[in-house]
C-alpha cells in the first residue's frame, strides 16, 4: 500500500507547515506593527500619545489647522508634482535613447545614468548642496517668491527620480514589436506620427508607473531634501523630523497616516500598470 | 507580357559584418501578377521584399515602381503596403481604428475614410468585429485586419511576408484560397514571400526561386516543376530523384550516358558530350513492376521503405549499387500497393522523356 501524505508533507506543500506559518506571522508582525501603531494612535485622544485613551478625529482637525504643517505638506506636494513631470519626461527620453540607438560608450552611459539609484542618499545630498552653493543657486533661490524658492529641491529630486522612470520605461520598451513601427511607416505615417500614435501609447503604462514611482520617492524624501533646502523652505518629512525632536504629538501621527495613504494608493496603481498585460503583440 | 509594375535592377544588399543577403538580383514583376519569392530561410527573399517596401535600403542597384526610381522615397511615400509576418496589428486600437490608421495619417477626409474602411472590412469579412481589440481575436482574424489595413490604402503593390506561416494547417488552406480570391477582386499586384513550395505553387502565377541571395529561376509553377533550370530548383520544388551521370556520345537526337547506379541509358537531348550531368526524375513519373518492363529506363532493386498515405504510397527502391529511388504509386485500385512488401524485389522504370537533364 502506498504511504499516505499528511497535509504539509508534500515537497512543495510549505503553506501548511505550522512552524513556517508562525515564522511568517512573526515577520509580518515585526514589519507592520509600528505602522499599524502609528495609524491607530492617530485616532487617540491622549495628548502625549503614549497610552490609548479613546477614539477621536481631533488630531486630523488639529493637523489640518496647523499652518506650518500644512505649508510643509503643500511644499512637498508641489515639489513632488513638478519633479515628477520633469523626471518622467527626462526618464522617458533616456529610455528611448537607450532602446533605440547604438552609440559609442552606450554601456558606460547606461551605468552612469543608473548611478543615482545606487549612490547613498547622503552622498547625493552633500554633492548637490556643494553644487548649489558653488553655483550660487542656494543664495539665488532663497530670495525668490514661492514656489520658485523650491527650485533647488525640485532640481535635486529630478536628479534622483528620473533614473527610476528610465528603468521602468526601458523595461516596457523591451517588449515592443519593431514591426509595429515599420507597419506604421509603411502605412504612410511620418516618424513623428509614428512616435505619437504607436510608440507613446505603447509606453503609457510604463510612463504612468514610472511617474507614480517618482512621485512617491519625491514625496517622502528626507536626506537629500534636508541638505538642499534653504532655511525658509520646509517639506513635510523635514517638518515631521523637527516636530518629533520636540516630542511626538498625535497630530504627526495623523499627518503621517495621510502620507501613507497617498503613497500606498500611488504604489498600488503603479504596480497594477506595470503588471504585464495578457497580449502585447499585434 | 503586360506592363511592368516593379522592376528590380542589379540590386545588392550587403549587411555590415560581411553578409550579402541579396546578390545582384534583377527581376521584372508585371501589373496584376501574383508573384512569389520562394526559397529556404536565409536566402534573402525577405530582405528583397523589405527593399521593395523601403524598410531596407539597397547597397547598390535600382528599384523602380510604377516607372519611378524609389531610391529617395521613404517607405511612407511608396505605393506599396506590407502585410507583416507577425501581422503587426496595433494592439491599442480597435479593428476599425487599425484599418483607418493609414488613411488618417495621410489626411484623407473623414467621410471618405469611413466609407473606405467599411469597404475594406466588408472585403475581408470583418464588419461584425469592427469594434474588437486585437487581443480578443484569433490569428486568422488578426491577419485579415492586417490585410484590410494594407488594402484600404489602394497600393499599386501589396507585399506579403510569410503571411500563412503562423496559421494552423486548416486555416492556412482557407486563407490560401482567400488570398487568391482577393487578388482577383482587387486587381493589384501581390508579391508574396514564402519558404513553403506548396504555397507558392498553388497561389502564384509566377515564382522566383532564390538561394544564397541570388535568383535561381523565374518561371510559372508548372515550368518550375517540369523544367527546373538547375539541381537546386529541381530539389527544392517538389521531390526528385537526382542521379549523377556522364554523357558519352550523341546518337541522333539522343544522348548515350553512363549513370551511377543505373549503367547505360539514353536521354532525349542535344549536345553536352563529355559533360557531367544530373538526371532528375520526379517520383510520380516512376513506375513499379514485378516483371522486367520492355522499354524505357529500368533498374532492378529492393523495396527498402514503404509509406502508405491513402491516395498514394511512397516507396523507396534500393538498387544493388546502393542508389535510392523514390517512387509515388497511385493507389487507384482498391487492391493496390497493399500487395507490395518491404524487401520485395521489383523493377523501377520510366520513360526517357520524363527525365530532366540538368547541367548546373
Amino acid at each position: 500500500m502506498a504511504a499516505q501524505l499528511k497535509p504539509g508533507q508534500g515537497p512543495l506543500d510549505y503553506g501548511s507547515r505550522t512552524w513556517l506559518k508562525l515564522l511568517f506571522a512573526a515577520i509580518f508582525f515585526v514589519l507592520y506593527a509600528p505602522i499599524v501603531t502609528l495609524v491607530a494612535f492617530s485616532f487617540n485622544t491622549d495628548k502625549r500619545g503614549v497610552v490609548w485613551r479613546g477614539f477621536t478625529f481631533d488630531n486630523y482637525t488639529k493637523a489640518w489647522n496647523n499652518d506650518a504643517l500644512i505649508e510643509a505638506l503643500t511644499n512637498s506636494l508641489v515639489i513632488a508634482f513638478i519633479a515628477t513631470i520633469f523626471a518622467t519626461i527626462l526618464g522617458a527620453l533616456a529610455a528611448l535613447l537607450l532602446w533605440r540607438f547604438r552609440f559609442p560608450f552606450k554601456g558606460a552611459y547606461e551605468g552612469f545614468m543608473a548611478l543615482p539609484i545606487v549612490i547613498p542618499e547622503i552622498c547625493m545630498g552633500v554633492a548637490l548642496l556643494l553644487f548649489f552653493v558653488s553655483a550660487g543657486m542656494m543664495e539665488f533661490s532663497v530670495h525668490m517668491p514661492w514656489p520658485l524658492n523650491l527650485g533647488n529641491i525640485i532640481f535635486a529630486h529630478v536628479t534622483f527620480c528620473f533614473p527610476f522612470v528610465a528603468v521602468v520605461v526601458r523595461s516596457r520598451l523591451v517588449g515592443f514589436n519593431r514591426q509595429l513601427e515599420e507597419a506604421s511607416k509603411d502605412l504612410g505615417a511620418s516618424e513623428w506620427q509614428t512616435f505619437w500614435s504607436i510608440i507613446v501609447p505603447y509606453m503609457k503604462p510604463g510612463l504612468i508607473a514610472g511617474a507614480l514611482l517618482a512621485f512617491t520617492l519625491s514625496l517622502d524624501d528626507f536626506v537629500i531634501t534636508f541638505f538642499t533646502s534653504g532655511p525658509e523652505t520646509v517639506t513635510f518629512p523635514v517638518k515631521v523630523y523637527s516636530l518629533v525632536r520636540r516630542g511626538v504629538s498625535p497630530e504627526i501621527n495623523a499627518a503621517s497616516t495621510v502620507l501613507i495613504v497617498i503613497t500606498v494608493i500611488a504604489t498600488v496603481i503603479a504596480m497594477k500598470l506595470q503588471a504585464p498585460p495578457k497580449s502585447d503583440r499585434g | 507580357m503586360p506592363d511592368t509594375i516593379v522592376s528590380i535592377r542589379n540590386v545588392t544588399k550587403a549587411f555590415p559584418g560581411g553578409v550579402t543577403a541579396v546578390d545582384n538580383v534583377s527581376l521584372d514583376i508585371a501589373q496584376n501578377e501574383f508573384f512569389a519569392l520562394l526559397g529556404p530561410s536565409g536566402c534573402g527573399k525577405t530582405t528583397l521584399l523589405r527593399m521593395i517596401s523601403g524598410l531596407e535600403t539597397p547597397t547598390s542597384g535600382q528599384i523602380i515602381i510604377g516607372g519611378e526610381d524609389m531610391a529617395l522615397t521613404p517607405p511612407n511615400r511608396r505605393p506599396t503596403n506590407m502585410v507583416f509576418q507577425s501581422y503587426a496589428v496595433f494592439p491599442h486600437m480597435t479593428v476599425e481604428q487599425n484599418v483607418a490608421y493609414g488613411l488618417k495619417v495621410t489626411g484623407v477626409p473623414a467621410d471618405e475614410t469611413a466609407r473606405r474602411v467599411a469597404e475594406a472590412l466588408e472585403m475581408v469579412k470583418l464588419t461584425a468585429l469592427a469594434a474588437r481589440k486585437p487581443d480578443q481575436m484569433s490569428g486568422g482574424q488578426r491577419q485579415r485586419v492586417a490585410l484590410a489595413r494594407a488594402l484600404v490604402k489602394r497600393p499599386k503593390v501589396l507585399l506579403l511576408d510569410e503571411p500563412l506561416s503562423a496559421l494552423d494547417a486548416k486555416l492556412r488552406d482557407d486563407m490560401r484560397m482567400e488570398l487568391t480570391r482577393l487578388q482577383e477582386t482587387v486587381g493589384i499586384t501581390f508579391i508574396i514571400v514564402t519558404h513553403d513550395q506548396d504555397e507558392a505553387l498553388s497561389m502564384a502565377s509566377r515564382i522566383a526561386v532564390m538561394d544564397k541571395g541570388a535568383v535561381q529561376q523565374v518561371a510559372t509553377p508548372a515550368e518550375l516543376y517540369e523544367h527546373p533550370r538547375n539541381r537546386f530548383v529541381a530539389d527544392f520544388i517538389g521531390k526528385v530523384n537526382l542521379i549523377e551521370a556522364r554523357v558519352l556520345r550523341q546518337i541522333g537526337r539522343k544522348l548515350d550516358c553512363e549513370a551511377r547506379g543505373l549503367g547505360r541509358l539514353e536521354l532525349v537531348n542535344d549536345g553536352l558530350v563529355g559533360a557531367q550531368i544530373a538526371v532528375a526524375v520526379r517520383p510520380e513519373k516512376l513506375k513499379i513492376s514485378e516483371t522486367e518492363p520492355g522499354a524505357g529506363i529500368r533498374v532492378r532493386g529492393k523495396v527498402s521503405a514503404l509509406a502508405y498515405y491513402g491516395d498514394t504510397s511512397h516507396v523507396v527502391i534500393e538498387t544493388a549499387d546502393g542508389l535510392n529511388l523514390s517512387v509515388n504509386v497511385q493507389n487507384d485500385r482498391r487492391s493496390g500497393a497493399g500487395a507490395m512488401e518491404r524487401g520485395q524485389s521489383v523493377w523501377a522504370h520510366w520513360a526517357p522523356e520524363d527525365s530532366i537533364v540538368l547541367t548546373e
